[in-house]
């Protein structure tokens, strides 16, 4: 297959990332069920063993930093869940791996409707 | 025979199910979006569609990453949603219908699309929210449903063209059911939006505006372009214009539109919702 060029900011969550971020994804598509949200806050560094996590994505949990998150594998749409359990909304995120205010961020989005 | 009576765009945003949980309609964050439904409402209450077939994206909660087919179709009787994990209320179930889910499947695989066959499908945001924007909670159990679930999660994704032809064999084997049922398309997802990476945030209406005129008269135009061009122009998530690329398809040649409505920002996302009447 011909060599795609990168789009500068988007990651793409092929092959390569499913291999490396198999087990924090997994842990993430847990967190569709209450007792796992729950028992992931009991006890987060037990829940993070017992699937498997390697340190860097251990490390990535514990800053609860999205674009360290996906550096270690995860897919947005399973850490959509991770980020459900601290109530983040997606402007929340948005503003955080932009280095935006929550306000700045929701005004960005705004703006590129005039 | 069964009859393709028409289609039907929209967003399948999570907190737009949360702003209709809460009947947000006149606020005026939601009410330029909220205002694109009514003719729609309209039309349906005059047409009396029986089925809806729908295309959409599982989020993360039919299908995790260990199993992940390109396209899948529901062969149910009953579709549930459930907790999501990120708080959008659950709303209970939808009503299939089996027989022409397996007419279709059929019909696709003969039509050399090698479908996964679902008989249990737990249904998402994706499904739920457009469905509950056309009927209504008050109507969702009026209309019988198959959800068509196109895979956006995990690269490779299905190409636009590809998409396009899916939704034509899915047309064909649709026309080709011997029931007298009346059946909408719908497709959902979309528009631009990015939710992931430092680019997130990022809309382009120019090119979201672009879709939606093109995808009237010339779908096969749109689907000229690669999953990486929609990535680039529509943001890492806009990609799921693949699914309305199957609706265009499955509506046949020619079409209509009768009504459109374009919106930024709702949530993270350009919010596009299109009706289309199909011409026998």
């Amino acid at each position: 297959m011909a060599a795609r060029e990168p789009i500068p900011g988007t990651p793409i969550f092929d092959g390569r990332e499913a291999i490396k971020g198999y087990a924090l994804n997994k842990m993430c598509f847990s967190f569709n069920h209450a007792d796992a949200r729950a028992a992931f806050k009991a006890d987060e560094e037990g829940y993070m063993a017992k699937f498997g996590l390697n340190e860097a994505q251990k490390a990535a949990v514990r800053a609860r930093n999205v674009l360290q998150l996906i550096e270690a594998g995860g897919n947005i749409y399973y850490l959509a869940k991770f980020a459900g359990i601290f109530g983040l909304s997606v402007q929340d995120v948005g503003a955080q791996q932009t280095g935006m205010t929550v306000d700045a961020f929701k005004e960005y989005l705004r703006s590129q409707g005039d | 025979m069964a009859r393709i009576i028409g289609g039907m765009t929209s967003s399948h945003i999570p907190a737009v199910g949360n702003a209709y949980h809460r009947k947000l309609f006149q606020d005026p964050y939601w009410k330029p979006f909220f205002d694109g439904y009514p003719p729609i409402h309209e039309w349906l209450a005059r047409e009396k569609p029986d089925v809806a077939v729908v295309f959409y994206n599982d989020h993360g909660s039919n299908f995790f990453l260990d199993k992940m087919p390109t396209f899948s179709i529901g062969a149910a009787a009953e579709y549930r949603n459930e907790d999501e994990g990120w708080g959008i209320p659950t709303i209970g179930t939808f009503q299939g219908h089996p027989e022409l889910s397996w007419h279709i499947i059929e019909g696709v695989v003969e039509d050399g699309f090698d479908v996964c066959s679902c008989q249990e499908m737990i249904v998402d945001h994706g499904f739920t929210v457009p469905v509950q924007l056309f009927w209504g909670d008050e109507n969702k159990g009026a209309i019988k449903t198959i959800p068509v679930c196109i895979n956006t999660v995990q690269h490779p994704l299905p190409s636009p063209k590809r998409c396009l032809e899916f939704g034509r064999a899915i047309g064909r084997a649709v026309r080709s059911w011997g029931g007298d049922e009346k059946v909408v398309m719908l497709g959902t997802g979309g528009l631009s939006h990015q939710l992931d990476g430092t680019r997130a945030g990022f809309i382009n209406k120019k090119f979201d505006l672009m879709c939606m005129e093109k995808i009237v008269d010339r779908p096969d135009e749109l689907a000229e372009m690669s999953i990486h061009d929609l990535v680039r122009e529509a943001g890492a998530q806009g990609a799921e214009f693949i699914l309305w690329l199957a609706m265009r398809g499955a509506l046949g040649d020619d079409v209509v539109k009768l009504h459109q409505n374009y919106h930024i920002p709702i949530s993270n996302t350009g919010a596009g919702t299109m009706l289309f009447e199909a011409v026998a």
